[in-house]
């Protein structure tokens, strides 16, 4: 009944064509960007913007990513760490070595770094499939971060091969406070996912799913498959990549290559089957999911007074997770997305039962 | 093999072969060295092999892709080390491969069945979730310190051929005796398939599945045998690697490196475990000591699957595998 | 249809009470107790050597609060957070606690201390990096809240070699470095290097990936090279891995030197008889079972069934001390700030202020209980290190014992090396230089 879209009429092609074509749909999506823009930085503490909405909004960037590659082209990657690395130490460099470059300047650079790495071991896909491209892009995860840890110029000659940022600003404005890194990285992802919905619903979309459906049909009425791999390749490793210069700049502040290691590309992977494959909101949600769940874990014990080692904590979290993706898989192996768009069809229908 | 049609893959052997043997031609190493280091190497393969070839069961018998072999390894190593702390060792060993079983069956029951007309990926997802779950439930029952798993294995290494060649070849009898354990195991398992009832339902099965059912194979049992194998096979792998590194979190993680060598045997083959996890172990080995110092060293990490990656692209569907055929 | 229903509704429940169950605001702090979190790794391939730190350091806080009831007076509050070693979980959880006015980090992983260091400028909180972290931290005028006390990798780097030296000219010899791949194993490469030159041997530098369980290609390699020592720089289950590895290729024990990291008993207890004779640094501690610390930590704590160890015969580990005397000297800058701003819970900056101003001299030693197993410490703005002396202990099958006197590292050469690099960090991070001479 609130969900009606009955007596919403399109007069020009432009209205219909438009990203959120349900008022109710356009009213929601607005009026969270809105909250997220202008009530959040009042009303959430210190702790909720360094420790849980900055990772969220970087790591969903990252799944984001993943998802076009995984979800909408249908190439299994486990090497989006590495991809995130690329993006890191490349914002790192060029931050370090033309350092009157503008923060956001330096970010797009770097997605574009990571973009062209990511085409270079998308190659592969042209004649590898399923499981065999994932263990193939574990190839480019290892020397990757075999690469910088080895090659001194990446990280500057730093002795120690940990690099810290340099202080953040955006067009002469110093970022600083958790507030400001909130904002900036909202704006970041809110773009991209603005960016990567429009690129979904377009051509290239269209040419990515037929790609993951049937591959040789779709060679067959005329979609170059070279074009839709390595295009789904570079997008996505330059959102992954711009994710993980995020990671690096704005929510560490200092890395070495093992923060961009296998277990990354694995979460990221988490999120985005728990997420919704196919799934810009998806992507979101995973990450939701995947950031909060250790915490809550984390916190569950002491706050209903069980006493437990942070071991046995740690170990129980390892547990939950497994079980709760198993549990996932088998209840909606469309993901949380896939909950949330039945849930939009039960309310266009409520309070009537059909 | 058509060697006609695979000449591309013959080249490609050749030219690592070739690749191998160069660090004696460029005078970089002397025969002795080269042999101690590609022993090692080759030694180093099978025990990859072991833990590839409970990758290679399962995928045979039910299409998955297991990614909790690792996990299994690890789950068995330390259910025997804590139980051989409080009975004797063949006695812990009967246990703990009954406890391999029963998780076998329960796996079956909660992971497999639900799942069971899902696409290859959810499937694998699945088998992550399993992995995650079973470091944990193992860490949690048995802790997280490095046990010590004694089961008579040789510490000391074995000089061999001294009057031959100065200083003599190295060989580590303790890698030599887990291959002759690995070469025991799959001799066994040869058996199993060919002359056993079970054994032949299991190759049916892995032929294809409608057809077998149906025969009047049941399926969902076949699916239990295999995984108890593949948890058979994962606890010998266990006491090979318990026994070499000792029993700790870490050892899951060297399933990862089966992966490289179930590619490049075909994920469909026993024997191709076996070669691939030879031509793995002897190409890292080699890479590492030989082309190491020229790339500043910790190259073997990569070097496997990029040695795979290299591979597959010759063919796809590696050394031993059944051809890929795309239904459109 | 209906099972199916309730199960995806089952689900979506679930996601929905995970995604609201934001983690909770630390609340029940009492302002009457100090805060000191406690980063550990009980869990991963760290674990076996970062259980008995945790446990020795959680212990010495027990011990402060149940013996002397707290730092005049003020007790000690704590919480264990588990890091695993990962960079991102320990930032995680610098986060988390903040809220509860933490004193002192002490994270027990270089890794994790380099991304703390560029957080606690503002945060203004003390890094205590006892026997890790930044070798260049030393320098108190750029890293004012980083303190590595009791010794750095480039002192333990430049000590190994004197030790070394000791035994012979090391002009045309060969040493090998097995190191773990990350910043705590390439911390001491720059001072072997510079040694390298000065003295005349050669640096064989072979990395092993973390974790460090694949050494067979190493070991051969030095085999093959045959060098004269092998320093280890390993963490958790590499060490052990190295040490297995090493008696496959027969190369003697008594030549392989390990950093204080890699020198206790997790590392040697794996390979047992084998490993006799395998030396390494000890940071002014090894394995004593019996200083009068240790009979209290018996009294007040484990006779009552409130030890963290699970065993009794834990007390004592090389490891177990190093994390109790890591929990000391929070103590006692905790102590020396109560002493210049009351007994009070003290603030961040205070503490700061204690920390940079310790002095613990042969007296206090004694009077702490842990007479033999510290040098005297003096910290100071120039020095924010207090000591710098280490010795050689060996493990003879089944236990550890003192094989040389206590040596200094040479600071003629180190010295400008640490200030060079403290700048380039200053430099890059546009921080103030304090200067030393004005400071408080």
């Amino acid at each position: 009944m609130i969900y009606r879209e009955t007596g919403q009429f399109k007069t020009t092609y432009a209205s219909d064509s438009q990203l959120f074509p349900i008022l109710q749909d356009r009213a929601f999506v607005i009026g969270a960007l809105v909250f997220a823009f202008v009530a959040v930085p009042f009303l959430a503490s210190d702790y909720l913007f360094r420790a849980i909405l900055t990772p969220f909004l970087i790591l969903s960037l990252a799944a984001l990513g993943l998802n076009i590659l995984v979800g909408y082209c249908g190439q299994v990657s486990l090497g989006t760490g590495g991809f995130m690395a690329v993006g890191a130490y490349a914002a790192y460099n060029f931050a370090v070595r033309v350092p009157q470059l503008d923060l956001i300047v330096i970010f797009i650079l770097a997605g574009l770094c990571a973009a062209l790495v990511g085409v270079v071991f998308g190659i592969p896909s042209l004649r590898i499939k399923g499981f065999y491209l994932a263990v193939a892009t574990l190839a480019a995860q290892f020397f990757i971060d075999w690469a910088f840890a080895r090659i001194q110029w990446f990280t500057n000659d730093t002795p120690s091969g940990s690099v810290s940022a340099p202080p953040l600003s955006v067009l002469g404005h110093a970022i600083q406070g958790p507030v400001q890194k909130y904002l900036l990285v909202l704006s970041i992802v809110a773009v991209a996912a603005l960016v990567a919905r429009n690129l979904t619903r377009g051509a290239i979309g269209r040419s990515w799913m037929a790609t993951r459906d049937m591959d040789v049909a779709a060679e067959v009425i005329g979609i170059r498959p070279l074009h839709a791999k390595l295009t789904a390749f570079a997008v996505s490793s330059f959102f992954v990549g711009m994710s993980g210069a995020l990671w690096a700049f704005v929510y560490l502040g200092s890395w070495e290559p093992l923060a961009f290691d296998v277990n990354r590309s694995f979460q990221l992977l988490f999120m985005v089957i728990i997420g919704g494959l196919g799934s810009i909101l998806g992507s979101f949600l995973g990450a939701a999911f995947i950031v909060i769940l250790p915490l809550v874990l984390n916190q569950l014990p002491t706050a209903l007074g069980i006493p437990l080692s942070t071991a046995m904590i740690s170990h129980i979290e390892f547990m939950v997770f497994g079980a709760l993706i198993v549990f996932f898989l088998i209840a909606e192996p469309r993901g949380l997305a896939r909950l949330w768009a039945i849930g939009k069809e039960k309310l266009r229908l409520w309070p009537f039962p059909h | 093999m058509d060697f006609a049609r695979h000449r591309l893959t013959v080249a490609f052997l050749a030219l690592l072969a070739l690749a191998a043997a160069a660090p004696m031609f460029l005078g970089v190493a002397k025969f002795p060295q080269w042999l101690e280091v590609a022993l090692g190497g080759l030694l180093t393969g099978v025990l990859y092999s072991l833990v590839a070839l409970g990758l290679v069961l399962i995928f045979k018998a039910s299409g998955v892709f297991n990614f909790a072999q690792g996990a299994m390894v690890l789950f068995a190593a330390l259910t025997l080390v804590r139980l051989a702390e409080k009975m004797p060792l063949a006695l812990a060993i009967a246990v703990t491969l009954a406890i391999m079983i029963a998780m076998a069956w329960v796996i079956e029951r909660v992971v497999l069945r639900p799942l069971v007309n899902q696409e290859g990926i959810v499937l694998f997802m699945a088998t992550l979730g399993v992995a995650y779950f079973l470091d944990g439930f193992g860490q949690s029952l048995w802790g997280s310190d490095i046990y010590t798993l004694h089961v008579g294995m040789p510490k000391e290494p074995k000089i061999i051929l001294e009057s031959t060649f100065d200083g003599g070849v190295l060989v580590d009898m303790e890698d030599f005796v887990a291959a002759i354990i690995a070469a025991i195991l799959v001799a066994a398992l040869a058996l199993f398939f060919q002359k056993t009832a079970t054994g032949r339902a299991l190759r049916a099965v892995a032929d294809d599945h409608q057809a077998a059912q149906s025969v009047g194979i049941p399926l969902n049992r076949i699916w239990v045998i295999v995984w108890s194998v593949a948890g058979l096979v994962a606890l010998v792998a266990g006491i090979v690697w318990g026994s070499k590194l000792g029993v700790q979190f870490s050892i899951s993680q060297v399933a990862l490196k089966a992966l490289p060598v179930v590619i490049l045997g075909g994920f469909t083959s026993i024997p191709g475990a076996i070669v691939g996890g030879l031509i793995i172990g002897l190409g890292e080995k080699l890479s590492e000591v030989y082309l190491g110092p020229a790339f500043g060293g910790g190259i073997e990490n990569w070097f496997a699957y990029v040695l795979a990656l290299v591979f597959l692209l010759f063919r796809p569907e590696g050394l031993f595998g059944e051809k890929i055929i795309d239904r459109v | 249809m209906k099972r199916e229903y309730r199960i995806k509704a089952a689900a979506l429940a679930l996601a929905v009470a995970g995604t609201l169950g934001v983690a909770l605001d630390a609340l029940a702090q009492s302002s009457k107790e100090i805060f000191v979190p406690v980063l550990v790794y009980r869990t991963g391939p760290y674990a076996p050597n970062g259980v008995p730190w945790a446990n020795g350091f959680v212990d010495y806080l027990k011990l402060v609060n149940a013996r002397d009831g707290g730092v005049n007076g003020v007790k000690i509050a704590y919480e264990e957070c588990e890091t695993g070693y990962a960079t991102d979980r320990g930032v995680e959880c610098y986060e988390r606690l903040k809220s509860k006015h933490p004193v002192a980090y002490s994270p027990l992983s270089t890794g994790i201390t380099y991304a703390l260091t560029d957080k606690v400028f503002g945060d203004h909180i003390v890094l205590i990096t006892a026997g890790y972290g930044r070798a260049d931290s030393v320098d108190g005028a750029v890293f004012r809240w980083n303190f590595p006390m009791l010794g750095t990798y480039w002192d333990g780097a430049d000590i190994l070699v004197q030790h070394v030296k000791a035994k012979g000219s090391l002009k045309g010899k060969k040493i090998a470095l097995v190191y773990h791949d990350s910043p705590y194993g390439k911390e001491p490469i720059p001072v072997l290097e510079e040694l390298a030159k000065r003295e005349g041997f050669e640096l064989l530098k072979l990395p092993v990936t973390a974790p460090g369980v694949e050494q067979k290609a190493t070991w051969l390699q030095i085999r093959q090279q045959r060098p004269d020592y092998v320093f280890v720089w390993g963490w958790g289950v590499m060490n052990s891995t190295a040490l297995k590895e090493a008696i496959a290729v027969s190369y003697p024990r008594a030549q392989i030197y390990g950093v204080w990291w890699s020198a206790a008993e997790p590392d040697v207890v794996p390979a047992e008889m084998a490993a006799k004779g395998y030396n390494g640094l000890a940071l002014g501690h090894s394995a004593e079972k019996t200083d009068p610390i240790h009979k209290d930590m018996i009294k007040y704590l484990y006779d009552k069934g409130q030890g963290t160890a699970a065993n009794k015969s834990d007390i004592g580990s090389v490891l177990y001390n190093r994390g109790m005397l890591s929990a000391m000297l929070t103590v006692e800058s905790i102590r020396a700030a109560q002493k210049k701003y009351g007994n009070r819970v003290v603030t961040g900056d205070e503490v700061r202020w204690g920390a940079e101003h310790l002095n613990i001299d042969a007296a206090r030693i004694k009077a702490l209980g842990v007479e033999g197993m510290m040098q005297p410490v003096h910290t100071s703005c120039a020095d924010h290190g207090g000591v710098h002396a280490a010795r050689i202990h060996t493990w003879d099958g089944s236990e550890w014992s003192y094989t040389s006197e206590m040596y200094t590292s040479e600071t003629k050469y180190l010295a400008p090396m640490i200030k060079a690099s403290a700048e380039k960090y200053a430099a890059e991070k546009k921080l103030p230089i304090e200067d030393c001479g004005k400071a408080s």
